[in-house]
């Protein structure tokens, strides 16, 4: 059974009725909640030394901010139901990190919203939601 | 909002500091050129002369320091164990972030350690080095360039282990490390704290005046004659654009506009790739010609015609243009080698030993092959330098004397970011870290800009090589200190790796 749901957040409102519909599929199932905001970064650029000396600060600084943003405020509003809900942040490529996440908690689904992406950007990079369905091993539910 | 005052009050405050220079250089002309050289010469050069006290081998003078830089890296070759051939699968494995716990992902990677200062070493060394050994000592040259760069992995590997291992790190989380910490630490913890001081100031001091002329006045002098010549302009005004380099260079440094920085960091590598993709084009189109190139270099390494001083002349020309291009023993790498925030510093050494690799023997030889593929060497009539890598590329591409110039003046600028970095870092050493002793230090650096780039200074230049070299005397004496230390980790560390307390996470 899908003990576990995983929804990707982003601080969107696409993200939001995510994740009241991850709450809806938890209460059905039984299951717990976390919710995870990934950070866009990759092991794969280039920096400058002085970029490097401080990126432990910058890491850190960029986690309390997504926290203080994005998870908190959807954690607090969430708080009224009957759930089991965790949080994580994660630096890295979004769908890889998604994987990730919902593979180390054992999660059955995973939920995400379309990720406000239009356009140029998506026919430039792909969109993240369809890279997230090509490399998947986990269910996937978008939620328009 | 305070931030952007601060930034434009100290652009305003560096203008104000580069302007009556530039002029100055500008009315005086040659003069300054004389009073700075005279004053160089007479103060500074019994020091470049110690530095470069060379003997004569079979009528070629050939610079200690040289040797003591090869030797260096060839007992550390023996004493590591060959680390830069068995090593080098673990190193690509540390890369690929086959051992990077996801959970620290967003801190910086193996990957970006190695091109940041892989950033500070290509460059000028790479094209114009190659061909300077091969105009003096012939195709052989490379053959002893592409094996003194396979030692020099084992001296990157040892001191960028040491500088990870002894970095400081401040309670704000940035972090500071390199020779001038591993040398007074590392020889603290074995009991000769003096000497480990005397050794790290030293360092320090030396690395403050390379950054002021082999990684600032030459980079902007060399790419003020590749421009000039090229395009044919600023020709006579060399000031004004060491002027406009400095305000860039500022805007970056101390302006913190990191996205001038940002953009040159992803061209630099776009430029390498379209060298050494160039390169690689020239050769396959003469394939049948490669054999018979390689010949050619052996024969050359081994029994030259024509070249003064035999075997020992060809070897002395290669292994010195090595020294010059990957700084291996020098220390800078370790510098920047030391942010990378790991538990195991061995890790950065695996890591840090392919960088001789790329620079030297990669990017060399393959320069090194098209020189002599192309027959450019055989007609280089007076041609040395950049000059002969230009004339060997453009015999199959004539427009690439322009991609040169772009990739040299690039080359020059991501050259000089590190190694104000560089200098920073052992300028905060000796003077502490405080905002007030950086901007001085910086502002200080961006003088040296247009100095560097308004004036043909030959006495400077030499003051600034020395001081490079002058930098390893400390690095190399402190490496043969830890180098036990070194190896102690690394046998605990393969124990590790084997038996699989070091997880693998892909």
């Amino acid at each position: 059974m899908t003990d576990t749901i995983l929804v990707g957040i982003d601080g969107s409102q696409d993200s939001r009725r995510a994740v009241e519909y991850g709450i809806a599929q938890a209460k059905l199932n039984n299951a717990q909640l976390v919710l995870a905001y990934v950070i866009e970064w990759s092991p794969y650029s280039f920096n400058t030394p002085e970029e490097n000396e401080q990126r432990h600060k910058r890491r850190e600084e960029e986690i309390q901010t997504a926290h203080k943003r994005v998870l908190n405020p959807l954690l607090e509003s969430c708080a009224s139901e009957e759930l089991k809900i965790t949080g994580t942040v994660r630096h890295g490529q979004v769908a890889d990190a998604l994987i990730q996440i919902g593979r180390e908690h054992g999660a059955g689904l995973i939920v995400v919203g379309r990720i406000g992406q239009k356009g140029v950007t998506s026919l430039i990079f792909g969109s993240v939601v369809s890279k997230l369905i090509q490399l998947t091993h986990i269910p996937v539910t978008v939620v328009p | 909002m305070k931030k952007k005052s601060t930034v434009v009050s100290s652009l305003g405050l560096l203008l104000f500091l580069l302007m009556p220079i530039s002029a100055f250089a500008q009315e005086a002309g040659s003069g300054i050129d004389q009073v700075v050289n005279k004053v160089f010469g007479t103060v500074l050069g019994p020091f470049v002369s110690f530095i470069f006290y060379s003997v004569t081998i079979n009528g070629v003078s050939f610079p200690l320091i040289v040797g003591w830089l090869v030797i260096c890296a060839v007992v550390l070759t023996f004493y590591m164990g060959f680390i830069q051939f068995t090593g080098v699968k673990h190193s690509i494995d540390l890369l690929r972030g086959v051992y990077s716990n996801p959970e620290d992902s967003g801190e910086v990677s193996h990957f970006q350690a190695l091109a940041t200062a892989l950033s500070g070493t290509v460059g000028l060394g790479n094209i114009a080095g190659v061909a300077v050994a091969v105009s003096l000592g012939g195709p052989g040259a490379t053959f002893w360039m592409i094996v003194a760069g396979l030692c020099g992995m084992a001296a990157k590997f040892t001191e960028c282990t040491l500088g990870v291992k002894y970095r400081e790190e401040f309670p704000d989380g940035h972090v500071s490390g390199g020779p001038m910490y591993y040398l007074s630490k590392g020889l603290a913890e074995q009991g000769k704290p003096r000497l480990g001081r005397v050794l790290a100031v030293l360092f320090a001091i030396m690395c403050i005046f390379g950054s002021f002329g082999g990684g600032n006045m030459f980079q902007g002098n060399q790419a003020h004659q590749m421009i000039a010549n090229t395009f044919g302009i600023f020709t006579e005004t060399g000031w004004l654009f060491g002027l406009i380099l400095a305000v860039i260079v500022g805007s970056v440094i101390i302006g913190g506009i990191q996205s001038i920085a940002k953009v040159t960091e992803k061209i630099v590598p776009l430029m390498a790739g379209l060298y050494v993709g160039t390169a690689l084009i020239i050769l396959l189109a003469n394939f049948s010609n490669i054999p018979t190139a390689i010949v050619v270099i052996l024969k050359g390494a081994f029994s030259p015609e024509a070249i003064g001083g035999g075997v020992v002349g060809v070897l002395i020309q290669g292994l010195k243009r090595a020294a010059f291009s990957n700084e291996a023993g020098v220390g800078s790498a370790a510098i920047a080698h030391s942010a990378v925030r790991t538990s195991e510093p061995l890790t950065e050494g695996y890591v840090a030993l392919l960088e001789p690799f790329i620079d030297t023997v990669v990017i060399c030889t393959m320069t090194a092959l098209v020189i002599v593929i192309t027959g450019a060497y055989a007609n280089a009539e007076g041609l040395g330098g950049v000059a002969l890598t230009a004339s060997a590329f453009q015999s199959v591409f004539p427009w690439f004397g322009v991609v040169l110039a772009i990739a040299v003046l690039l080359f020059a600028f991501s050259t000089m970011i590190s190694w104000s970095y560089y200098g920073l870092k052992c300028w905060t050493y000796l003077f502490g870290e405080s905002k007030g002793s950086e901007l001085s230090f910086k502002l200080i650096f961006c003088v040296f800009v247009v100095i560097g780039c308004s004036a043909s200074l030959g006495p400077v230049i030499d003051f600034s090589d020395a001081a490079i070299f002058a930098m390893s005397i400390a690095n190399v004496l402190g490496l043969y200190l830890m180098m036990g230390s070194v190896k102690a980790d690394l046998k605990d560390y393969q124990s590790r790796i084997a038996s699989g307390e070091i997880k693998r996470y892909k």
